[in-house]
């Protein structure tokens, strides 16, 4: 599956300028860019929440161009997840088995079939069973925001978009919410496509990086290839992820990195044999 | 709805844009009052007259005045029939059992007509030229004096004013959750009442429970900034009347008094 | 050095909870420094914050803030001396305009109008806001929206500024411009800054974090003292700074590192000397 996008869309501000790339499917892309950049109005486009003004945007093997329908979305919505930002904020019902039920039955599952696979769902995104009959408004921020990931699972769709999955959480907080998702991507085979200002995320998870400004896409490569240049990123209004921050520290004062490091990790990896190898005392 | 309350208002620097909005507030209310004096011809012209020197005092084109029209349009027609029909007098024209179409009757609804069009246009001139807030501003400095009957003028005029502010806040989440709910399969705005309704539920609960959120860090935040009710309170923006607003007062009474020697 | 704030046993619990959200905190604070309150989500920071000023009453224990304790007859002139930027920059923001947010605080305390006028000119002025004065918030940043906030607790003239996890919501052109104004205004004015966060960068900047779990007062000290404790920082939900991640991930591969906090720039140059003995 692919998505090919090639928009003119003319709105001011958070427009769109002839934008063409392709999400591979089973792919973990990241759009990065400052804010106003135009990633969320391409997120939109994702799942058809907007039409290209020109040009088409291909989900699977569904085309939607300006003249679209509005009734023939709804198998794209199911077939492309959305995670919000600060998607708590959309839960609604008494219960949450209720709420995550809510996508599905919109999708024609039954009411009760729905409901059961609720049980599963909040397992998937590592809540306890009990939550299933309490509201949704009496859990955490955190697990409220979980519960929300969770309806939009119950979709059962193939590629899952999160806008800031991780804003107003704290570093524990942040750092379950990644590793879930990652976890989703590599058990489900779900194509994941992230926004964020997060760039440590960008480096430690994705496998392929848009770069937006001024609502163009200005670059698209592996996550090594875009934090090569730190230069052209500041200049994008876009910092390092913190491993290649450091490791341009350490070039500048003389070691030798080849790959560029991008995890702590690598970064020790390539460090150990600088600095005279593990101590033998 | 943000057509309704913030939309409205086209920033210029005219010199009914600059009145004091107590002055534009009363005025148009004062004028509308006078509309209900005119009952010839020559009263209705010179209404007429007066409404597009003030049109054009505001630069605001023509246009905008015949939007704020449109979607009445049906009410005023509605009400210039009932006149048509069933004012009798004069030559008739046209009978049907117990419809006609009299001489009095025509000029009867088209002075209705007149007077529906020359009101729209003097209150859609008040919102084009005057931001909500300065309105806020008017009403609470003119209710004042309620003060004295124990009447909260100042309270009420806060709670309008972060009313207004919050609108932009309010409509930009009203998106949201509308996109993040069309993205889990609802169809807003399609199938019979009972789903269109149904649909609705998803919007507004989170949207009243993100309203109540806001409310309660904007109490805090007020309480934390030493907020302690409407009394003892100085204020930042004040209105002062100019040489401008005496000259629209005067051109009041001048048409008043204009009014009254014409008007039959 | 005389306390700007000082809390003794201080206990509280929110109505129905099981658990006190916080527990026997004690705290002094003194003028002019700045100190940094972490921990993770839930563990009574913000809590904390609000006993401060008074916007929760304490279940027992005692707060005194620039030498008044705290109770009814005091709480107005304690908010007066104390201001707070709190997490959402739109829903503190009570004014219509930007100028007029900036007054709000001004106008409750019933300054005269002249003096107002200049105050809250003067505000905007430190937060370079100036231009951006008729502005409606709709049409600002998160970022910008903060300054506002900020230049409405300036223009106050109070002694002691609370950042109730005002970077939080920001995105990081947003905070890299909150904190750097903060750092300005206590350099210039050596106003108290009492800064409650989970973000160690910002802490770093602190002369002092406090770290909270749980409603209790884990452990205190300098950002320096306080980062070398990078495990148990990480068991308690929050970050460690980088180079503090790195040398870990080093000494498990069986490097030599040194015990005390280096920076960016010391954990270089020290890497650097062991690269130049080789």
């Amino acid at each position: 599956m692919s998505f090919t996008y090639q928009a003119g869309t003319p709105f001011a501000g958070d427009g769109l300028k002839d934008v063409t790339t392709t999400i591979k499917d089973g792919s973990y892309t990241a759009i990065i860019g400052h804010t106003g950049s135009g990633k969320s109005t391409l997120l939109q486009h994702l799942n058809a929440l907007l039409k290209p003004t020109a040009g088409t945007v291909t989900i699977g093997d569904r085309v939607i161009t300006n003249e679209t329908n509005n009734k023939n979305l709804k198998p794209i919505r199911r077939e492309v997840g959305m995670v919000f930002q600060f998607a708590e904020n959309q839960l609604f019902e008494q219960t949450v088995a209720k709420d995550i039920a809510f996508g599905p039955t919109n999708f024609g599952v039954p009411a009760e079939e729905a409901e059961k696979q609720a049980a599963a769902m909040v397992a998937l995104v590592g809540l306890p069973p009990e939550v299933l009959e309490q509201s949704p408004f009496d859990l955490s921020g955190g697990q409220m925001r979980r519960v929300a990931i969770a309806g939009v699972l119950a979709m059962k769709p193939s590629v899952l978009v999160l806008d800031e999955p991780t804003a107003g959480l704290d570093p524990a907080g942040r750092a379950e919410m990644m590793t879930m998702f990652n976890r989703l991507h590599q058990e489900q085979g779900l194509t994941i496509v992230l926004v964020t200002h997060q760039m440590d995320d960008v480096a430690d998870y994705a496998d392929h990086v848009l770069v937006m400004d001024q609502g163009r896409l200005v670059k698209e490569g592996t996550p090594r290839e875009i934090f090569q240049d730190a230069d052209w990123l500041a200049d994008h209004q876009l910092g390092l992820p913190k491993t290649a921050a450091m490791a341009r520290r350490l070039t500048a004062q003389g070691f030798r990195f080849d790959p560029l490091p991008l995890t702590t990790a690598q970064l020790a990896d390539q460090l150990l044999p600088q600095i005279g190898g593990p101590a033998h005392d | 709805m943000t057509k309704l309350l913030l939309g409205r208002y086209l920033p210029g620097d005219s010199w009914v844009h600059k009145l004091d909005p107590r002055t534009k507030l009363m005025a148009s209310f004062y004028y509308i009052g006078i509309i209900f004096l005119a009952n010839n011809w020559q009263t209705y012209l010179l209404m007429f007259m007066a409404t597009m020197v003030m049109v054009a005092a505001s630069k605001i084109k023509l246009g905008f005045f015949l939007r704020g029209v449109r979607p009445m349009i049906w009410l005023i027609l509605f009400t210039v029939m009932l006149q048509v029909f069933f004012t009798k007098g004069g030559a008739t024209y046209w009978s049907w059992g117990w419809l006609a179409i009299t001489q009095y009757g025509l000029t009867n609804g088209a002075f209705i007509f007149m007077r529906f069009v020359l009101i729209i246009f003097v209150s859609t001139l008040l919102t084009l030229t005057t931001q909500p807030l300065s309105l806020a501003d008017a009403v609470e400095s003119l209710l004042k004096p309620l003060r004295v009957l124990h009447v909260p003028v100042t309270e009420l005029a806060l709670v309008l004013q972060i009313a207004l502010r919050f609108v932009p806040t309010l409509m930009d989440q009203t998106t949201k959750i509308m996109n993040a709910q069309r993205a889990r399969g609802v169809d807003f705005g399609s199938g019979n009442l009972f789903q269109q309704m149904k649909a609705v539920v998803p919007l507004l609960i989170p949207l009243f429970v993100d309203s109540f959120g806001i409310a309660e860090d904007l109490a805090t935040a007020m309480d934390a900034r030493g907020y302690q009710g409407g009394d003892g309170r100085t204020k930042y923006r004040v209105l002062q009347y100019h040489r401008k607003d005496i000259v629209a007062g005067m051109i009041m009474a001048g048409l008043t008094i204009a009014l009254i020697f014409l008007k039959a | 050095m005389t306390a700007a704030i000082e809390i003794e046993n201080l206990n509280y619990r929110y109505p129905d909870a099981k658990r006190p959200a916080l527990h026997d905190v004690s705290l002094t604070i003194a003028q002019g420094e700045w100190v940094a309150i972490i921990g993770h989500n839930g563990s009574g920071k913000s809590t904390l914050a609000k006993n401060i000023n008074g916007l929760l009453a304490p279940e027992s224990g005692r707060v005194t803030v620039a030498g008044m304790p705290l109770n009814e007859a005091n709480v107005w002139k304690i908010r007066e001396k104390v201001g707070i930027v709190f997490q959402n920059p739109d829903n503190q923001f009570v004014g219509a305009t930007v100028q007029d947010d900036v007054a709000f605080g001004l106008e409750n305390r019933a300054v005269p109008r002249p003096e107002m006028l200049t105050r809250v000119h003067d505000a905007l002025v430190q937060v370079n806001m100036l231009e951006f004065a008729t502005r409606e918030p709709a049409r600002l940043s998160g970022g910008q929206k903060q300054r506002v906030a900020i230049a409405g607790i300036i223009a106050q003239r109070p002694d002691i500024i609370i950042l109730d996890e005002a970077t939080s919501m920001l995105d990081p052109a947003g905070r890299s411009e909150v904190l750097a104004l903060i750092e300005q205004l206590q350099a210039r004015s050596a106003m108290t800054v009492v800064s409650i966060t989970h973000d160690v960068d910002e802490a770093a900047s602190a002369d002092r974090v406090v770290l909270l779990n749980d409603g209790e007062i884990v452990e205190q000290g300098t950002p320096a003292a306080l980062f070398t404790h990078g495990e148990e920082l990480l068991s308690l939900g929050l970050d460690v700074p980088y180079p503090e991640r790195l040398k870990a991930a080093l000494r498990r591969r069986g490097a030599k590192m040194p015990d005390g906090y280096l920076d960016q720039e010391g954990l270089v140059k020290y890497l650097w000397t062991l690269h130049s003995t080789m």
